[in-house]
């Protein structure tokens, strides 16, 4: 079964690519993800940029469309990356999870529809 | 395979059984290695339990009624159902089966109380699906609508399915034994609490637990904590029938110590005993502990407060500090050193405002202490919030007393 991990947090501040300390903030997310590949779990992953860009299209029954900037919920923790991974149930998918390098903040694992 | 439990069972009992496996395994998201085999052996336990607890209703007549149960015994396990068909030896047959697995039990357990599960759900499915009983049954016991219980079991039956909550026993089975526990106790506590009014019509939880536990304990054999709940129950089901006169709550104080079961007390330290043997304390044990001291004590008198209050302290440190064990051990230490020291501990406690016993431990205390309006004021508040009508008729009658 594929599951994705949806990942909300707080943003990190943290150094750009290039400058010193980037390589120490991702290696535990280079760590994780080289644990999927060689697990053999691996299907796609991604990061989003900072919620402070985002743009939201609000759509009402029968209204037209509104374009506002910001996101769509103002919460403290931002959906702000996802994991897709092969697991054989929803306890590995959770073990799985369980181990994203995040210092705070929620992981959602839902089930992707069976295609 | 209606045919093969009929004739072992009584129809009725193979009937329910089996119609009950099929909607399991229409409904069911792990298809087995072996789907007969499986259906079989769901039906199977299914009957099983019947028959257990028809025998256990059974021993509790026997010992009411010596001469009506000679009769039934005759007949079979269950008086009740008639059932022409089984006999002890036939039953520990059963049990011993070739084909029946533990295994496939402990998996079940542990899938009902899988913490993707919602606390209600897990409560609905374990009495379901491991209890055995029947949507209505769960659903009186717990004054719900059928309906709402039959719904609360299909979300949760398509949770497990669409989710993929595996049918396995992991590696780590701790918290998971935890939450296990927990749900067992909460069964417990539903039963245990409800007594009173017009319980007569609603099927006792506090025996389902006790049964669930029994279950678990073989399950899981040599798990200290598993023990400690067994023996936990076994003392509040010892002084269970003194709990209430009528319909009036009797506080420990006050009941019959006589009339308290002692036998079931001596299986109870037995397990408690065996539990702390194995050095792996836990909350179930130290609760166990705590109920041993109130269950030996002679009189309310002779209880030994001083450990009950240190045993409370340390259930305090294991529980993180919840603040309905601040209140117990508030209490407890009043016992041992007074009411000043027990009303300094209430002090400190936070997030019990709206907790009526929190108000008439307050007001009892107060009382002690020789505050006579403070301890009306509190008995009021506790008065309010009190939702229960064994415990609105009790402080109803403490506020009485206090009216000169």
């Amino acid at each position: 079964m594929q599951y994705m991990i949806l990942i909300h947090s707080e943003p990190m501040d943290g150094p750009n690519p290039g400058e010193p300390g980037f390589d120490e903030m991702m290696a535990p997310w280079m760590a994780y993800n080289q644990k999927l590949i060689d697990g053999g779990h691996y299907v796609a992953a991604d990061q989003l940029q900072g919620v402070e860009i985002a743009t939201t299209i609000r759509r009402a029954y029968g209204a037209g469309d509104t374009i506002v900037d910001g996101p769509f919920a103002e919460t403290k923790e931002h959906f702000g990356g996802f994991y897709i991974v092969e697991a054989k149930d929803l306890d590995e998918a959770l073990a799985l999870a369980a181990e994203v390098p995040i210092p705070a903040g929620s992981l959602e694992v839902r089930p992707v529809m069976p295609s | 395979m209606l045919a093969l439990l009929t004739h072992r069972f009584g129809l009725d009992v193979a009937d329910d059984a089996v119609q009950d496996a099929l909607v399991e395994a229409l409904n069911w998201a792990v298809v087995p290695d072996n789907p007969a085999a499986w259906l079989y052996t769901v039906a199977r336990n299914r009957a099983v339990d019947r028959v257990r607890r028809d025998a256990a209703a059974a021993r509790r007549l026997a010992r009411a009624a010596p001469d009506l149960v000679l009769a039934a015994e005759r007949t079979g396990l269950g008086g009740e159902h008639g059932s022409p068909g089984g006999n002890d030896e036939e039953v520990l047959d059963m049990v011993d089966d070739a084909h029946y697995s533990g295994d496939e039990h402990l998996r079940l357990l542990l899938l009902c109380c899988h913490p993707a599960l919602s606390r209600d759900a897990q409560v609905a499915l374990t009495l379901r699906l491991v209890g055995g009983l029947t949507t209505a049954e769960i659903a009186a016991a717990f004054l719900l609508p059928e309906q709402t219980l039959a719904q609360r079991i299909v979300r949760a039956k398509r949770k497990i399915r669409d989710a993929g909550i595996p049918l396995s026993i992991p590696e780590d089975l701790t918290s998971r034994v935890d939450a296990l526990l927990t749900v067992v106790y909460l069964i417990f506590n539903e039963g245990y609490l409800s007594r009173g009014s017009g319980a007569g019509a609603r099927l006792d939880l506090v025996e389902e637990a006790i049964r669930l536990t029994i279950t678990a304990r073989e399950l899981l054999p040599g798990n200290p904590e598993v023990e400690g709940l067994l023996a936990l129950e076994l003392y509040a089901r010892a002084r269970h029938d003194t709990r209430f006169r009528g319909d009036e709550l009797v506080l420990l104080e006050h009941q019959d110590r006589t009339r308290w079961d002692g036998e079931l007390i001596e299986q109870a330290n037995g397990l408690l005993r065996s539990a702390l043997a194995r050095l792996q304390p836990g909350p179930f044990q130290t609760q166990a502990v705590i109920a041993r001291h109130h269950a030996t004590a002679r009189t309310a008198a002779d209880t030994d407060w001083p450990a009950i209050a240190s045993a409370y302290a340390v259930l305090l440190a294991m529980t993180g500090g919840s603040p309905v064990v601040a209140l117990n051990r508030a209490v407890a230490v009043s016992m041992a050193d007074g009411p000043d020291a027990g009303l300094r501990l209430l002090a400190e406690i936070t997030g019990l405002e709206n907790y009526h016993l929190y108000w008439a431990t307050h007001a009892e205390l107060l009382l002690r202490a020789g505050d006579e309006d403070a301890a009306a004021h509190a008995f009021a508040r506790a008065r309010e919030l009190a939702k229960n009508a064994a415990e609105q008729q009790h402080l109803d009658r403490r506020i009485a007393q206090l009216r000169p």
